[in-house]
């Protein structure tokens, strides 16, 4: 169990030197994240950027204990949830972890949800178990709102095949609500939604994460969806985290080589100004080699992180 | 070069007479060689439709799609051949694109071959290594033997680009063609768009999703909504004063890069 005067100190997540490994032939692996230390605090929205590759999603999956059932992927270093260490727990400690405490949206809804079984059903599922059928539907009802979505008698008995993309990720959004975790890990979660879309259903996540207190790990290659919605900022090269520190200070003086790079690439992109930018490929095999083993740590000013 | 579609309306039918969808509805736009023009919307606007009919991919319900004034429908098979020298296509998934049983030679060599741009197995693959080189994968050998698993999702699609201009085309029509990279390789790919078509002269039909790129990178731009053509102009009109509603919802709801505009103070309870 856990204890409770850790539970009260400690931070909601702290990940100390997570390594993963993960086979890529029958006698090969890539080290796919590699010594990662982050930390997430109750209530603190977290964001993790990085390009494909990059060990992000594999560090997001890592914590939510999704990764695949093999003995070859290799899980080193430690998973602190409510310092209680999960890197060896056992499968009943995992499901709570999946089932009460982390809610997970992923890019594409679709193999998320179930697509025989009913909307509503599926944001019932998710509610902790108890309560009598009635109270537990109109919870359903009330977290399909809180997702943003309207007509929620009708949607309820919808399926999935019957929403739109951008919907569907709002039903992600009530199903990861309805656990009423700690923390939601939301990985790429509008990458594949139009701009109008996207920021609708930004704002939805945003609005519940603030209402219910939820702590967030925003994960995407999109460093302008992260910097709007998160406080703090991982920036992830060749699976090392290479810059973190608080969001607004990272995008104003970045101080690693690759984030000052991507910055430089995505600003180029938007601007007028700046000639189109891409991070040439001496600089990479740099990175990959020496570069990816500096970090640089902001801390907040408040000195208490 | 000119490459225009007048009035063009596609319409698909669910079996069985079914309800019909209007895909793309009185639709008109014009290309030229050296031009970068845009079309802009979101899912279901009919952008990829129009980008389909343009490639004479597929048949249009109604209207005309020419080629400096030759209808495409109807083209003998020696148009046909010029017409697909003239106009290529670059689509978003290079994965789905490129067959992952052929090496990277043998995916451009066939292309060299089948338009007869050269003959002999040294000559042939001259001009390989001379379309790698050009769309910047250098040393252009060391990607000759390589299959598409064995790319990265840029490289993939500079291979793409590599097979398009190794005909020497007039103009490509790109389908969301860097909507799925990261944005250092993205930012990579765009700008060899951009060399080439100041290079070559190549002339470009952008489909996408994605405004900043196209505020970036396009001359002419056509904003499609449902189907229909809402609004279209050059470049900075449509940006600095797009008159469409629909225009201004897509300009507000783009990411903007500017922390002191976006960022919230969370809430002080």
């Amino acid at each position: 169990m856990t204890d409770p005067r850790t539970a009260a100190t400690a931070p909601l997540l702290e990940l100390t030197d997570l390594a993963v490994q993960l086979p890529t032939g029958r006698r090969s692996s890539v080290d796919a994240v590699r010594r990662v230390n982050l930390r997430v605090e109750r209530g603190e929205r977290v964001g993790i950027v990085g390009e494909s590759g990059s060990g992000k999603s594999v560090t997001g999956r890592a914590i939510a204990g999704l990764l695949p059932e093999n003995p070859r992927v290799q899980v080193q270093g430690s998973i602190r949830f409510n310092g209680r260490e999960m890197n060896g727990a056992d499968q009943r400690a995992w499901q709570e972890i999946r089932t009460r405490r982390v809610g997970m949206i992923f890019q594409d809804p679709l193999t998320y949800l179930n697509p025989v079984m009913k909307i509503g059903r599926q944001v019932e599922e998710a509610i902790p178990a108890g309560g009598a059928s009635e109270s537990r539907r109109r919870e359903s009802l009330r977290f399909l709102q809180l997702a943003g979505l309207t007509d929620v008698e009708q949607l309820a008995h919808r399926f999935p095949h019957e929403l739109s993309g951008g919907m569907r990720q709002r039903v992600l959004v009530a199903i990861a609500i309805a656990k009423t975790p700690d923390l939601i890990i939301a990985d790429e979660p509008t990458t594949a939604l139009d701009a109008t879309v996207q920021a609708l259903v930004l704002a939805t996540l945003d609005e519940t994460v603030r209402t219910l207190g939820t702590s967030l790990i925003l994960i995407s290659h999109d460093l302008a969806v992260v910097a709007g919605m998160t406080d703090r900022l991982y920036v992830m090269y060749a699976g090392r985290i290479v810059e973190s520190g608080p969001t607004a200070e990272v995008m104003a003086e970045p101080r690693h080589p690759y984030t000052q790079a991507l910055l430089r690439s995505v600003r180029s992109l938007v601007d007028d100004d700046v000639e189109l930018y891409s991070i040439p490929p001496a600089f990479r095999d740099w990175l990959r080699t020496e570069g990816a083993g500096l970090e640089f740590t902001t801390t907040t000013q408040d000195g208490a992180r | 070069m000119l490459l225009e579609v007048r009035d063009a309306r596609k319409v698909y039918r669910a079996r069985r007479g079914g309800a019909e969808v209007v895909a793309v509805d009185s639709a008109s736009l014009q290309a030229r060689d050296g031009q970068f023009i845009a079309i802009v919307g979101e899912s279901g606007s009919g952008k990829s439709t129009v980008a389909r009919m343009l490639l004479g991919l597929i048949p249009v319900t109604s209207g005309e799609i020419e080629l400096d004034g030759t209808p495409v429908k109807g083209m003998s098979a020696g148009d046909r051949t010029r017409f697909r020298r003239n106009v290529q296509a670059v689509l978003q998934d290079p994965a789905g694109s490129l067959n992952p049983r052929k090496t990277v030679r043998r995916t451009i060599a066939e292309i060299v071959r089948l338009h007869d741009l050269a003959r002999g197995r040294e000559a042939v693959e001259r001009k390989v290594i001379e379309a790698l080189e050009q769309v910047g994968l250098n040393p252009a050998e060391t990607f000759l033997d390589r299959y598409p698993t064995e790319l990265s999702g840029g490289q993939r699609q500079r291979v793409l680009i590599a097979r398009a201009i190794v005909l020497d085309p007039k103009i490509i029509v790109a389908d969301e063609a860097v909507s799925a990279l990261d944005a250092s390789v993205k930012a990579g790919v765009l700008r060899l768009l951009v060399d080439l078509q100041r290079d070559l002269g190549v002339g470009y039909v952008f489909i996408t999703h994605d405004l900043p790129v196209v505020k970036k990178v396009a001359d002419y731009v056509y904003v499609m909504r449902g189907g229909r053509i809402v609004e279209h102009g050059p470049k900075d009109r449509i940006f600095d004063a797009p008159t469409h509603d629909y225009t201004k919802t897509l300009l507000a709801a783009s990411p903007v890069l500017d922390l002191a505009a976006q960022r919230q103070e969370p809430p002080t309870e």
